[in-house]
């Protein structure tokens, strides 16, 4: 993928992204980042470094725009009056990193919860340094100036304030949404996230390339094996390596296979919500097929860790085809006998078109991308815009719809279940014999034969598990389709076996930063089915 | 004895305890609050779906409201953020109650040994069982029910559970 990275003064920040957005097109902020040099070996002039990664209005070209931060308590000016998505962008790296930004509307905590002291992506905040809460925050300090903006009086209006979880059945567990209601229609509403903040970032630092794997596996928890690939796809394209044409194959598979999984799991859920119990059961037992598949080919069903740095664990097992083309057959019949209990169903139809609409416009200010963007009628997807792994060689359509409400978002990813299935098919009769792996010992490792058989072999393999990969010194914005959107891994190295920073581009996050504007005007049961149609999952949003 | 005679125990009068039958009707009727936040939640659902069906062992109406519940099962990564909520809707079941940690994270932190995650939730409530997996299968979420129910059987069936433990956000 083609990247631009220019050196920004803070000075001339907006100027430089206004006319980015105004005259070049670059529409799309993707991602806000900060890297801390404190142990850099050959530290630049300032401690802290602002990353801003934007895409272009064709979607082919990305533009990164780096800014060196004087002081971190001045900080920078906000570009949250250009951007929707820079809302929450800046107010994660100022939870993380401590960076100010002059101009931001409500500049506090997204991430770790409000009693929290330091910054923890700072290279001196200790990692194991957990810091106790006591008590949640009652978000008023965000719905007052909300309610000022449209001039309504909690007692002269009449308004009610709900507290949708976090723990609350449609809220998956972890988000919270508050809502002031007028009757039953929200008038104005405030999320809260963060409660499944796992430290995501902080563990890489401190993990090798191929220890980071599992914490893949961790961030979209439904589709666990795209995040594996998008990651370590990333990795060796700074190391400047392609897989084998079979090791590609089976990457297609089974990342193909996970977006169906996921949007299967979407679904399901969203027609639960919707009290269409039965799709429940019609929608995800083809998913535990799938698991059976998996835990047969991996070891595990969820958190299947399958991919490495330069390859896989192992090949496809013997009589794969005949498992594989199994689960493909009850999927589709899963995914027939519920389309036909919904497709015609008033209810369905109902009660969820013309439901928080998103616009083209809207939706490329939010940072959406994935089948959310897809749904508002922005042709985008990172495998047609920029074809990686023989994409391009596939016969499959992207799915759009027309007016972005939650029923397009929903029939998006039916739809799109059908493409994957059609390139796993194709995929299965095209895939050639050969190694899966990089044949390179500074990446893969040794056969097992010559690990026991020789001091070379041994060496090998030990050098690749204590020091691990040894990627080049530099940066990198890698991105992949995954079953959410675009999942983006930014990948600082300083030339070790550890990443110096990882920065993961989150598509929850930016869906969910837009949730409580499409939510407005709309009754508290239509949001609940908006939350379902989002897909927001938390692993990923909260990293 | 002639079992075909139905009209056998219409006159009987059988002795026992109390104990024995309140817990007798209690085992197969756990209530679980499911609080599902992460990729163990994922597990749960399927624990709950046709394969597995949680309702053969009388654990299905899963309820989200802690004061219908008798049974927490948290599946998921407890961050400190989310700790007091945990707590508060521990505080809110009615006694007697279990708690089931499932998954690395919520029994010890799991691979999750920093800044954002409560090192296992016993540090703030009273946990019967743990569950081992990153995330466990369905047969082990399964199996620490019946865990629990071989548990409760043995308790005496009106006794308010725990009154000794002191978790680290009781205090505050």
């Amino acid at each position: 993928m083609m990247s631009d990275t220019t050196t920004l003064k803070s000075s001339e920040l907006l100027g430089a992204i206004t006319a980015a957005k105004e005259n070049l097109g670059f529409t799309l902020l993707l991602d806000i980042t900060a890297v801390d040099n404190l142990h850099k070996s050959h530290p630049p002039f300032t401690r802290f470094e602002l990353v801003y990664i934007l895409r272009h209005s064709e979607f082919k070209k990305t533009l990164i725009y780096k800014v060196a931060v004087e002081d971190p308590e001045i900080g920078v000016v906000s570009i949250s009056s250009l951007f929707a998505s820079a809302e929450w962008a800046e107010r994660e790296v100022y939870d993380q990193y401590g960076i100010h930004f002059q101009g931001h509307k409500m500049l506090k905590r997204v991430l770790n919860h409000n009693e929290f002291v330091g910054h923890p992506l700072r290279k001196d905040y200790e990692i194991t340094k957990g810091q106790y809460c006591t008590t949640s925050q009652d978000l008023m300090d965000e719905m007052r100036p909300l309610l000022d903006d449209r001039n309504l009086d909690m007692n002269k209006d009449d308004l009610m304030i709900v507290n949708l979880g976090p723990s609350h059945p449609a809220s998956h567990g972890t988000i919270r949404t508050l809502a002031a209601l007028d009757g039953e229609k929200i008038v104005a509403a405030a999320s809260e996230i963060g409660y499944l903040h796992r430290g995501f970032e902080k563990s890489c630092e401190n993990h090798n390339y191929n220890q980071i794997i599992p914490y893949t596996d961790r961030l979209n928890y439904c589709s666990a094996i795209m995040n594996n690939i998008a990651f370590a796809k990333t990795v060796e394209d700074m190391l400047d390596v392609t897989l084998p044409d079979r090791g590609i194959f089976i990457r297609i598979i089974v990342a193909e296979l996970s977006r169906v999984i996921d949007h299967l799991v979407c679904l399901a859920a969203g027609l639960l919500d919707m009290g269409g119990q039965t799709n429940y059961w019609y929608l995800y037992n083809p998913r535990d097929n799938a698991y059976d598949f998996l835990s047969k080919l991996t070891g595990a069903r969820l958190t299947n860790s399958y991919m490495r740095i330069g390859g896989m664990t192992h090949d496809l097992y013997d009589g794969w085809e005949s498992d594989l083309d199994d689960v493909l057959t009850k999927i589709d019949f899963g995914i027939s006998e519920s389309l036909k209990m919904i497709t015609h169903n008033r209810i369905y139809n109902d009660r969820i078109q013309n439901v928080s609409p998103v616009s083209a416009a809207q939706a490329i200010d939010y940072g959406f991308t994935g089948p959310n963007l897809r749904a508002s009628g922005v042709p985008y997807d990172v495998r047609f815009a920029n074809p990686y792994y023989y994409y391009d060689t596939f016969d499959f359509d992207m799915v759009i719809g027309s007016v972005g409400d939650t029923y397009d978002r929903m029939m998006v990813r039916f739809d799109e279940m059908n493409e994957s299935l059609k390139i796993i098919r194709q995929a299965v009769k095209r895939i050639p014999d050969g190694p899966v792996n990089v044949d390179d010992r500074r990446i893969t490792m040794p056969e097992k034969s010559c690990v026991y058989g020789g001091i070379e072999g041994m060496m090998n393999q030990f050098k690749l598990v204590i020091d691990g990969v040894k990627v080049p010194e530099g940066e990198f914005y890698g991105s992949f389709e995954a079953a959410n959107g675009e999942l983006g891994f930014y990948i600082v190295s300083d030339g070790s076996g550890t990443p110096y920073k990882v920065k993961v581009r989150p598509p929850s996050f930016y869906h969910m930063s837009a949730y409580p504007k499409i939510i407005e005007n709309y009754q508290v049961a239509d949001a609940i089915m908006t939350l379902g149609s989002l897909n927001i999952i938390a692993g990923e949003m909260d990293r | 004895m002639d079992v075909s005679n139905t009209h056998l125990l219409d006159e009987a009068v059988v002795t026992t305890k109390i104990d024995a039958v309140i817990n007798w009707g209690r085992e197969a009727s756990l209530w679980p609050f499911v609080f599902g936040t992460a990729c163990c939640a994922i597990e749960f659902m399927s624990t709950a779906a046709s394969r597995y069906d949680i309702s053969r062992f009388g654990a299905e109406v899963l309820r989200f409201s802690p004061r219908h519940a008798d049974l927490l099962v948290v599946a998921g990564t407890i961050s400190y953020k989310q700790a007091p909520i945990l707590k508060q809707i521990y505080d809110q079941m009615p006694e007697p109650k279990w708690v089931v940690a499932v998954g690395a994270c919520a029994s010890t932190g799991g691979f999750y040994d920093n800044y954002t995650t409560l090192q296992g939730i016993d540090e703030i409530v009273p946990v019967d069982v743990y569950v081992a997996g990153c995330p466990p299968r369905p047969e082990a979420i399964i199996d620490a029910i019946l865990d629990i129910q071989r548990q409760l059987k043995r308790e005496p069936s009106f006794k308010v559970r725990n009154t000794d433990y002191k978790g680290k956000l009781d205090d505050v």
